[in-house]
């Protein structure tokens, strides 16, 4: 069975990447991850306001207390060689893209343009074969306006494609009032491919500490319908290839999002959950889903249901809605 | 310029020499010699190679004793050894100073001298240490200045192994130590050309070796002992030859030439000192500027070589035309002739007039100057050299005091200089916590490197750890500079805090039209009016030239915090013209590029952006004709304070203790304690702000105060009627006492702004859940105010301790602190815990305080926390020293159980006089609550009135010891160090030995006091210095070790964790009638966390595990119940997500990461091995012996 795809102009034995999460943290868990059938590995996000944070955290606390009191004029032996900043990062890239075969996609939130452009770069030569751009935003300043927002996702793409020959990609959340038109300005703009969509943490609160719970839900298969809508909305309409993000816990949600129209499936709750292994069976589950549905490769299925192919394309816009609308009124007798 | 210019201090320089010319390091942290071990061990851990290619092994002992046996070890199997010292340290090298010399053994001690512990402990410079070595066959050579530190190293070196004399080679504690100044690099062949593989091949032939054995350290018997001591006499005999030749050849290798005795001066000098160390250089200064300015006919003999001591050289150097002689001698030795390089002198002198080598004796006098790093000035020096032109001049004198007890003192003039107007003299006064040491370091590197210009750097630091204040001493100059004292006549001055001038006279010591740097909130326009008077004064006198910068302004716009080092250093360098202005940014931005490259580019673009910064906000202030203020600087002491306060400690706090005469000193080292509550520091901007109508009155907040700021009392409703209109006051919300009003005071000015009481706070505010019952507020508009609050709030009756319920916080929050605003960190992790001692016990309690933080921060001058309750009594304390504080508290013990059993039997005898029926009471009396205690007390008071009247010996004898009949509370306190390492021999045997002796180990997992290094508590996989790599094996469980003995209390607390558990330890101990152990966790700045977060921390260490909360009592087994109480529950987060919030442990991630994933994996392994213990002895079935719990 032929499962391989092509993703930002690589091509990839089989459409299943690991998604940009703590599972990448190491190149031990990056091997096993292709051992287990990973076609190419997106890093976790390096986020470049957390590293400027880190820097400060660690030098205020060397600092502390220091050059004060006589006895002790320092708390810490001066460690010669010690890794802040994005140094971890790009080595543990470095050292992933020499132990495996498969793509070493970089991932990178930044918060200044020279950041993002100084990181991209660092990325691209440290030996990814990828950028995806974690663009994490929550315009919060009620003086923002969309369009201004739209205009900062297309600098920081144009920015970074100036910087890097790799592709890149985009991770992009759906909370755009046009997203179809903010996808075809991404393409236009030089996006590699979409990666549909950044799950936004979501805070909680802690009612007993009365404060704002930091905790993360990890996507369930229910998830998928959002980003599967997309993609099968733009398949076939923008140049970028499109990776599916969201609720990918089995080869079912993986087909789905094919046969919508991703060109790679990208998961990070099953592995987390189910372990690195769980790869393999997806892989496996994929491909035998193939052979029983008689598809001879990836390609041949991906995009048929999108919306550009399938029988009914209304059925991804606002007149779906409302036969749901009819048929759940129907189902509960409410008519 | 030379390639091989450095800018170093005197420890990194004999670290440096040491560290190529050996190959195995035993040391032990002792301030100010520290810094040499942790720069070996350093370099170790980062690969560098001894002359020899191969990288030295360097360890860490548990005691100098420990590194002193290690190096005889090492030596004795032939490696070329080193060690570090200094002081007590030192001492306890003694016995294996005589093994080593005794056997004849090549190796170099390096020590940078300090004074010995005698009426008080002094971590500075003097010769008292090294002067307790000189009869142990060790050469003693001495070194005056950082470069000499580096040449004589090596040179001693070379002569050990040759001479095969040990030798120590000492330099002032911290003024040659810690003293920063550009010095000429030795290199590897200059190192290599002095010494001689042959010389190291014979020592390595001279070690142990199974393949042909001989045997060292035998038994002799007085056939042949004396003779066996004497074979040595040729190779002393020989040593100063060989140092000689060693220094000759050292002046062909490097260039500097120096002798065994070196003279400088007048050849036809009439007057000479002799003098060694840095004061030499001080001398020799002030002679040259004799000689060049006046013609005088003076000299000075350094002394290089002290052991052996050759008179020979001696005479050789003194000018045959010395009538008159003074030796100056950095030690005291109370009863003797005279100090000991005085009697040396005075011996070579009359034995070379005996042998007729010698025409006529000349005048000889000596003199001690110096001691604990007293300011050796040119002053000085010309009045040694005055009282020489006296017909008798004054012999055994004192010179830099004033001695009007034993009228030893010489007279100086302090004015007298001899500094070249062409040397920039700048001083900085600033805040440990603002960085301006390490921006001085910094600027020093900048023009000592990058310059031709001589540089030198000294700082000064005070006694306290929180909010501590640092005075910088930079001189630069295009001649070279011989200033070893500080500076008094500056061309510069900046003040990095204003609140400093209403602090500190600083401009006394500026020079006419010197420049004044002053960083202030206020603005160009508006400053002039804020400054006190007397500053406005002293500026338009001495015509200054006033800069002014808001440094925290700029700081806080360019993401720097509360860190203004760079800032003001810029400052500095583009004002003070020491080299042109642009030249010097240029030079601030590489040197921050270098400094803070590894650190992050957000470090260095911050630092960039702050220099930038700086010059747009650096104005020159017009200076007004006319002083405007109407303030001044305010007294030192309120005046009220006690005399003793007002004449002695004020005077040290407003740092004019270097003119306190003689008789100012108590003689005996005693000092009154409660001094704390005079000195107003006012440190922290933000300080706590009590919220009655939201407290629920718990009490955790005045529990966990590290500083005893938070007070809280219960008070009968009409006692506020002469309240102040803003003292606030609610309801007491219990029902036992309905009515009585509650109020939590804050004594703002002693606070530290540490936040842990907010942080403790459990009470929200409904509409605001991020306010508290207790919140952060800024101080000054509430000052005043506050100031009357707490005044009020002091004279409010405090609680009938026998009333309260003091295993409960809710109660104990109305106990009296006896132990208040110490000078430890803000946010202090240990001093809560002393805090406890002292409210639960202290009105009874003899504390014996290990050295450490705990006795820097409980006993060190100029205020001390420990204090009194309104009746006068409080804890009586005492450090001893740093090893033996178990068995000093011991000796407490055996004092209390002999003085009550000799005063029961005299009440016996004397029951007669003073009443049956009270002798019996006292007699019978049990003293097992507050209440029977004060019963107790009170019969004792009677029994003293009756004694009083009854004339017999015996009842003199009973009223003299009669308190011991009232219960007394040993407490033995210190911290890992001393538990764990140095003085654990001595807690094990007081353990063990059944008598009623507390111990509290405030326990931070790592050397606090001197700076971070490892302890056998420090947990594995933390980084600590001596562990650079992170601590591969496990924390040594002490708890466990001292349950073993099966008779010993020992509880486990972590106050943040469960307070109630702690509290209930602390009195469990104390009531059990044996020996007690508690080993409270203590967070700490070395752990490198942010304090506020200190009791979280400790939460978090319970709930992983890795600090297991329980108790063991003894009394329990008696009862036939299990002894062992856990008191914590199973852990329920992993050892990373406590760990990681900590840099001690972070650090390793980002150093070594692997290896940290393995420590740390490791350390969950320990902690899930240690509940595994914990769980089953808890489980462990009633009256089952300990070996099997």
């Amino acid at each position: 069975m032929d499962l391989s795809t092509t993703y930002m102009g690589m091509s990839l034995k089989n459409p299943l990447v690991p998604s940009a999460a703590p599972v990448s943290e190491s190149v031990d868990k990056i091997r096993q991850m292709e051992d287990a059938g990973a076609a190419a590995v997106v890093m976790f996000s390096i986020f470049e306001e957390q590293v400027r944070q880190e820097e400060q955290l660690i030098d205020d606390r060397l600092a502390a207390g220091t050059e004060s009191f006589a006895e002790s004029l320092s708390y810490f032996p001066a460690v010669g060689d010690y890794h802040v900043g994005p140094d971890a990062y790009l080595e543990l890239i470095r050292k992933a893209a020499d132990a495996t075969d498969i793509p070493i996609i970089g991932s990178l939130n930044g918060v200044s343009h020279e950041g993002w452009i100084s990181y991209a770069r660092r990325i691209q030569e440290a030996g990814a074969k990828g950028l995806e751009l974690n663009v994490y935003y929550i315009p919060t300043d009620p003086k923002l306006t969309g369009a201004a927002v739209e205009q900062e996702y297309l600098d920081i793409l144009k920015a970074v494609k100036s910087a890097v020959t790799i592709p890149v990609a985009l991770k992009i959340g759906p909370y755009f009032s046009s997203l179809a038109n903010m996808a075809h300005q991404f393409d236009q703009a030089g996006a590699d491919a979409l990666v549909l969509f950044n799950r936004f943490y979501q805070p909680d609160l802690d009612l007993e500490n009365m404060t704002v719970a930091s905790t993360l839900n990890l996507s369930t298969p229910e998830d998928i319908r959002l980003p599967l809508r997309w993609i099968a909305i733009l398949h076939g309409r923008i140049k970028a290839s499109l990776a599916a993000t969201t609720g990918v816990h089995g080869a079912r949600e993986a087909v789905k999002y094919l046969l919508a129209g991703a060109d790679v499936v990208m998961t990070t709750a099953a592995l987390l959950k189910k372990g690195l292994r769980h790869l393999t069976t997806l892989v496996e589950d994929l491909d035998n889903w193939l052979e029983e549905n008689e598809y001879e490769s990836v390609r041949q299925m991906k995009g048929i249901l999108s919306q550009k192919t399938v029988a009914d394309p209304a059925a991804f816009e606002r007149a779906n809605y409302i036969k749901i609308l009819e048929k759940y009124k129907t189902e509960y007798r409410m008519v | 310029m030379s390639k091989n210019i450095t800018i170093i201090d005197g420890n990194e320089a004999a670290a440096y020499v040491a560290h190529k010319t050996n190959e195995v390091c035993a040391i032990y942290p002792i301030t100010p010699s520290s810094n040499m071990g942790e720069w070996a061990d350093q370099w170790s851990s980062e690969g560098r190679t001894n002359l020899w290619g191969t990288v030295p092994l360097v360890a860490e002992l548990q005691s100098e004793g420990g590194a002193s046996g290690a190096v005889h070890g090492a030596l004795q199997t032939g490696a070329l050894t080193t060690t570090f010292t200094a002081s007590q340290g030192l001492l306890l090298m003694i016995p294996n100073m005589y093994k080593i010399a005794g056997e004849l053994t090549s190796t170099v001690f390096h020590v940078s001298a300090r004074s010995l512990a005698c009426q008080a402990l002094s971590i500075f410079g003097d010769h008292s240490d090294v002067m307790a070595t000189r009869q142990t066959g060790f050469a003693l050579l001495a070194s005056s200045s950082v470069q000499e530190v580096m040449d004589m190293a090596l040179i001693a070196q070379a002569a050990t192994l040759e001479s095969r004399v040990p030798f120590v080679h000492f330099f002032d504690g911290f003024r040659t130590s810690h003293e920063v100044n550009k010095v000429e690099l030795l290199d590897d062949d200059q190192i290599k050309a002095m010494m001689d593989d042959k010389l190291i091949i014979a020592h390595r032939a001279r070690a142990l070796n199974p393949e042909r054995p001989v045997m060292r350290g035998t038994a002799q018997n007085p056939d042949v002992y004396f003779q066996g001591r004497e074979t040595v006499n040729p190779f002393y005999a020989a040593a100063p030859g060989i140092v000689q030749k060693a220094m000759d050849r050292f002046a062909k290798v490097a260039g500097r030439a120096y002798h065994l005795f070196d003279y400088v001066g007048a050849p036809d000098a009439e007057r000479v000192l002799v003098i060694m160390g840095s004061g030499a250089e001080t001398a020799l200064d002030t002679v040259n500027y004799l000689r060049k300015n006046g013609g005088d006919k003076v000299g000075v003999v350094i002394v290089r070589l002290y052991r052996p001591f050759s008179a020979a050289h001696l005479l050789a150097a003194l000018p045959k035309t010395a009538k008159a002689i003074a030796v100056l001698d950095r030690t005291k030795e109370p009863g003797s002739a005279g100090e000991p390089l005085y009697q040396d002198v005075v011996t070579a002198l009359a034995e070379a007039l005996g042998a007729g080598s010698l025409a006529a004796m000349p005048k000889v006098v000596g003199g001690r100057y110096g001691l604990s790093s007293k300011e050796f000035t040119p002053g000085m020096v010309k009045a040694v050299l005055d009282e020489l032109k006296k017909t008798q001049p004054k012999n055994h004198f004192t010179v830099g005091i004033t001695d009007d007890v034993a009228k030893t003192s010489l007279d100086y003039d302090p004015a007298f200089s001899t500094e070249s107007d062409k040397t920039v003299r700048a001083m900085f006064f600033g805040l440990g916590a603002d960085g301006t040491v390490g921006a001085n370091k910094n600027s020093i590197k900048i023009i000592g490197e990058e310059t031709d210009m001589d540089a030198q750097g000294y700082f000064v630091y005070d006694s306290k750890k929180a909010g501590s204040r640092t005075v910088s001493h930079l001189r630069f100059g295009s001649e070279p500079i011989h200033a070893p004292y500080l500076i008094s006549a500056a061309n510069f001055i900046a003040c990095h805090q204003a609140i400093f001038l209403e602090q500190v006279d600083m401009l006394k010591y500026a020079v006419p039209g010197a420049t004044f740097l002053l960083n202030s909130p206020h603005g160009k326009d508006e400053v002039w009016n804020t400054l006190p008077r007397k500053v406005q004064q002293q500026i338009i006198d001495k015509k200054l030239k006033l800069y002014v910068i808001d440094g925290y302004k700029v700081a806080r716009d360019t993401g720097m915090g509360s860190r203004v080092n760079t800032i003001m250093q810029t400052c500095f360098f583009a004002i003070s013209g020491v080299l042109p202005r642009e030249e010097a940014i240029a030079k601030i931005k590489e040197s921050i590029k270098k400094t803070y490259g590894k650190k992050g580019e957000e470090i260095v673009r911050k630092n960039y952006e702050a220099v930038d910064q700086t010059l747009a906000h650096l104005y020159e202030i017009q200076v007004p004709a006319q002083a405007t203020s109407a303030h001044d600087m305010p007294p030192v002491v309120a005046a009220e304070a006690p005399e003793f306060v007002r004449h002695v400690t004020a005077e040290i706090m407003a740092g004019r203790g270097d003119d306190l005469p003689v008789s100012a000193m108590p003689a005996d080292g005693t000092w009154p304690t409660g001094t704390t509550k005079w000195e107003k520091r006012n440190i922290s901007l933000a300080v706590p702000a009590w919220e009655p109508d939201l407290c629920i009155q718990c009490g955790n907040c005045s529990l966990v105060c590290p500083h005893a700021c938070v007070r809280s009392k219960l008070y009968d409703p009409a006692q506020l009627a002469k309240a102040p209109a803003s003292f606030k006051s609610v309801e007491w919300k219990s029902k036992e006492q309905p009515g009585r009003r509650y109020t939590v005071q804050v004594t703002v000015e002693d606070c530290t702004g540490c936040g842990l009481c907010v942080d403790v706070c459990p009470k929200k505010d409904k509409a605001n859940p991020a306010k508290r019952a207790i919140n952060m507020t800024e101080k000054a508009p509430i000052l005043e105010a506050e100031r009357a609050n707490w005044k009020f709030f002091d004279s409010l009756p405090d609680a009938d301790r026998g009333a309260l319920d003091l295993g409960s916080i809710k109660d104990f929050q109305f106990t009296l602190p006896l132990f208040e605003f110490s000078g430890a960190c803000a946010g202090c992790g240990e001093t809560p815990y002393v805090t406890i001692l002292s409210r639960l016990f202290g009105e009874r309690a003899l504390i014996a305080n290990a050295t450490g933080c705990s006795s820097i921060y409980g006993g060190n001058l100029p205020t001390t926390p420990w204090t009194v309750n309104k009746e006068g009594r409080g804890p009586a304390w005492s450090n001893s020293l740093f090893e033996d504080n178990a068995e000093f508290g011991f000796g407490f013990r055996l004092t209390l159980d002999k003085h009550r059993e000799y005063a029961l039997e005299l009440l016996q005898k004397l029951a007669g006089d003073v009443g049956a029926d009270l002798a019996g009471a006292i007699a019978a009396a049990t003293q097992h609550n507050e209440q029977e205690i004060g019963a107790q007390r009170e019969r004792v008071a009677r029994l003293k009135q009756k004694l009083a009247g009854v004339k017999k010996p015996e009842a003199a004898h009973l009223l003299a010891i009669a308190d011991a009949l009232v219960k007394r509370s040993v407490w033995v306190v210190g911290g890992d160090g001393w538990a764990y390492d140095i003085g654990y021999g001595g807690l094990d045997h007081v353990l063990a030995c059944g008598r009623n002796v507390n111990a509290l180990v405030l326990d931070t997992e790592v050397y606090s006091n001197t700076g971070g290094q490892c302890s056998k508590s420090t947990p594995r996989g933390a980084v600590a210095k001596f562990a650079a790599g992170g601590k591969p094996g496990s924390k040594k469980d002490l708890a466990m070790m001292a349950i073993s003995y099966g008779n010993v209390y020992v509880a486990r607390v972590a106050l943040g964790a469960n307070p109630r558990q702690a509290l209930k330890a602390f009195i469990e101990a104390e009531a059990y009638e044996g020996p007690s152990l508690i080993l409270a966790y203590s967070h700490c700045i070395a752990h490198g966390i942010d304090m506020i977060n200190g009791l979280k921390q400790q939460k978090l260490a319970v709930d992983c595990g890795h600090w297991p909360l329980y108790r063991f009592n003894p009394d329990l087994a008696a009862k036939g119940q299990n002894p062992f109480c856990l008191d914590s529950k199973k852990p329920s987060v992993p050892l990373k997500d406590y760990a990681y919030n900590e840099i001690r442990f972070k650090m390793l991630t980002r150093s070594k990461p692997e290896e940290a994933k393995r420590l740390i994996e490791l350390g969950q392994e320990d902690v899930n091995e240690r509940w595994r213990i914990v769980e089953r002895m808890a489980a462990a079935p009633a009256g089952a012996p300990v070996e099997q719990l």
